[in-house]
């Protein structure tokens, strides 16, 4: 009895927060301004198969780039021992300290038509580059806004693998090439699935960098509901519709992955 | 018959600057099933270590048939290992963990003349072999099982068959029965004795219980602080220790001492005792073994000596009795039960007694005035604890 009457502060702020919400998420896509029952919004939303297409494309590129460039790095890590694994995992940590609308406004600062590294560019006689606004430069920001939530996962799946294991390898005859394709790796992609599930969601579904980044011309998922709710748009039962299709798309996707996942034996952080 | 395989030469071995073995010198022979048994920090693990190419010795060398192998890496070894806690692929079934070696072992090309092309295994062979070698440690039918659902005798039977698919020349076992029960562990020691005789290759078993290494083995080991105390046979081992450090570490011993008066006669307690050994220096002081199954209890009037019971233990087969021979605790097992208090008197025949040069564990085994089970068990605890650090990864 002492355990359930411990949960209900949880229970009330589930409730409060997260099904009420929801709730109302399925309310409003399915009805019209004056509150009658409706599927309309979803036919609307044919419209925006374009920005569909588009949001899911960036998310994947950058959560694959972020598998890229986060998998050595959180490899290197893990073999790493002492001071200098601390401080790099505090180099990769540090920018998180740091306000996000902050990090990706200093990106605009860097990448624009007269920001930093055109200025620099210019001063040694080469052609200016235009980053600034194209899709390229919405991917640079989310790669570097989520690394770390790619890297952080798959460190501590990695950091965890037994040695012995790792020896027992060895002792079957397996090279250090062999060693990692045959037991690292295969036991690590827990971890790399936690990180894509953690890169791409917020990818998918960000306004800010494409706002700032993309210039407002890359119109993403993220930006279209925000239209919606807070814009010139303002159509809260479309943005809902929106809303509620997308997680559904990510839910199933990530159900998905998960699925196979489980077909390599693992369980994934979720 | 007995063929040398391997040769350690004068190995010596630091971990930062702290010594862990002090120049061991071993031979170990074809088919042979040779135990490294100590205490937890003996340096038996490192030991086995360096044989697998996991560990390399700061001075000395490893010899292989012959050949000089410091410098050859594990997965280019004719050896493999039995990992203490298994290391099983936890992310593959029974079948490909058993298969795992078969997968990466590349044979010359028969349709190569020159023999320079290799080739790797045929599933077909692989299938076979797998499947022989489950049978061989009684686990057909789990070919489909992850590590994870298998207990823990069932991980340790796999961790073998994976070590022994690849025929290798000589088979490392690292306390391989330290995680499972008692009864467990007694059977798998004659499985494993089985498996070793019908395979016919050398194993090379590190542990520190001595009853798992008594039972086993062909050659046992005694290792203590880096160095070792003896080799031998059981026999040889339980008869005839070298020290009073092998005397307490293999079986239970009282260790006395006493005054070598002249061939087969000794001085204990100011008394004459007729024994068998010979060899000594007249007058040498030395330590005398008496091992607790070869006093016999007799009325004190009759006895060699009298004292008193200070403790009665029932162990099922036999009592533990504890008696008090002024002011040195003897153990002694019995089948007979006497209570506490009561006055003995014991016979030792002249074949009960070994005696042993002094030497630095002088005076430090063999006596039971603070001997109780807990005592016991604490420092059993204790050794199995100490050494998961002992072979934690040195760096």
């Amino acid at each position: 009895m002492r355990s359930k009457g411990a949960a209900i502060p949880y229970v009330v702020w589930m409730a409060l927060f997260v099904v009420a919400p929801l709730v109302l998420v399925v309310i409003y896509a399915c009805t019209s301004r004056d509150g009658t029952p409706t599927a309309d919004h979803f036919s609307v939303m044919l419209q925006y198969a374009a920005v569909f297409g588009r949001s899911f494309w960036l998310a994947f590129i950058a959560t694959l780039v972020c598998i890229l460039l986060g998998y050595p790095m959180a490899y290197i890590l893990a073999r790493e021992r002492g001071r200098l694994r601390n401080m790099a995992t505090m180099l990769i940590m540090l920018p998180m300290w740091m306000n996000f609308l902050l990090r990706t406004y200093s990106w605009v600062f860097l990448l624009e038509r007269n920001g930093f590294f055109n200025t620099l560019l210019s001063s040694i006689g080469l052609p200016k580059l235009d980053i600034i606004s194209t899709s390229g430069a919405v991917v640079l920001g989310m790669v570097y806004n989520f690394l770390p939530f790619m890297v952080l996962p798959i460190f501590s799946v990695i950091e965890k693998i037994d040695g012995r294991v790792i020896e027992a390898a060895q002792d079957l005859g397996a090279s250090s090439a062999q060693v990692f394709r045959r037991v690292i790796f295969p036991l690590s992609l827990p971890g790399v699935l936690s990180g894509v599930t953690m890169v791409f969601i917020p990818s998918v579904s960000t306004f800010v960098i494409s706002r700032l980044l993309g210039g407002g011309k890359k119109l993403l998922l993220g930006d279209l509901i925000e239209m919606q709710f807070l814009g010139s748009a303002y159509n809260p039962h479309l943005g809902s519709a929106i809303s509620l299709v997308m997680m559904v798309i990510v839910l199933v996707s990530i159900g998905l992955m998960n699925r196979f996942g489980e077909g390599e034996g693992e369980a994934v952080l979720l | 018959m007995s063929k040398e395989l391997i040769r350690l030469q004068n190995l010596c071995m630091a971990f930062d600057g702290e010594p862990v073995l002090n120049n061991i010198n071993l031979y170990i022979n074809d088919k042979e099933f040779l135990t490294l048994l100590g205490p937890s920090g003996c340096g038996k693990t490192t030991t086995l270590r360096i044989i697998g190419g996991f560990t390399t010795p700061t001075s000395g060398d490893v010899l292989f048939d012959g050949v000089r192998i410091n410098d050859v890496p594990p997965n280019r070894r004719q050896i493999n290992t039995v990992f203490q806690k298994y290391a099983l692929f936890p992310h593959l079934n029974v079948f490909e963990n058993v298969a795992f070696g078969l997968r990466l072992k590349r044979i010359p090309d028969p349709r190569d003349p020159s023999g320079k092309r290799t080739i790797r295994l045929s599933e077909e062979e692989i299938r076979t072999r797998v499947l022989e070698m489950l049978e061989v440690v009684s686990l057909k039918g789990f070919e489909n099982r992850k590590p994870a659902a298998l207990s823990g005798g069932q991980q340790q039977r796999v961790a073998i068959a994976r070590a022994l698919v690849n025929q290798p020349k000589v088979l490392l076992l690292d306390e391989p029965l330290g995680a499972l029960d008692l009864k467990l562990r007694k059977d798998m020691q004659i499985e494993l004795k089985r498996i070793q005789q019908q395979v016919g290759i050398t194993f090379v078993y590190v542990t520190h219980d001595q009853e798992e290494a008594l039972t086993m083995s062909d050659t046992i080991v005694v290792m203590d602080k880096g160095t070792i105390q003896q080799i031998g046979s059981p026999e040889d081992i339980y008869n005839e220790p070298k020290n009073a450090f092998v005397a307490d570490f293999i079986g239970e011993s009282n260790i006395i001492d006493g005054v070598m008066l002249r061939d087969k006669c000794v001085k204990l307690y100011g008394r004459e005792f007729a024994c068998l050994d010979s060899g000594f220096a007249e007058n040498e002081p030395v330590d005398v073994v008496i091992r607790p199954e070869d006093i016999d209890i007799v009325p004190p009037e009759q006895g060699q000596l009298a004292g008193t019971v200070t403790s009665v233990t029932f162990k099922g087969m036999q009592y533990d009795i504890i008696v008090d021979f002024r002011g040195f605790k003897w153990l002694i097992q019995t089948t007979d039960h006497s209570p506490v208090g009561a006055r003995i008197g014991v016979k030792i025949d002249p074949d009960g007694f070994h005696i042993m040069k002094k030497s630095a564990y002088s005076g430090q085994f063999g006596d039971y005035s603070s001997y109780s089970d807990e005592y016991d068990e604490l420092s059993d605890a204790d050794a199995v604890g100490a050494d998961e650090q002992e072979d934690g990864y040195a760096e």
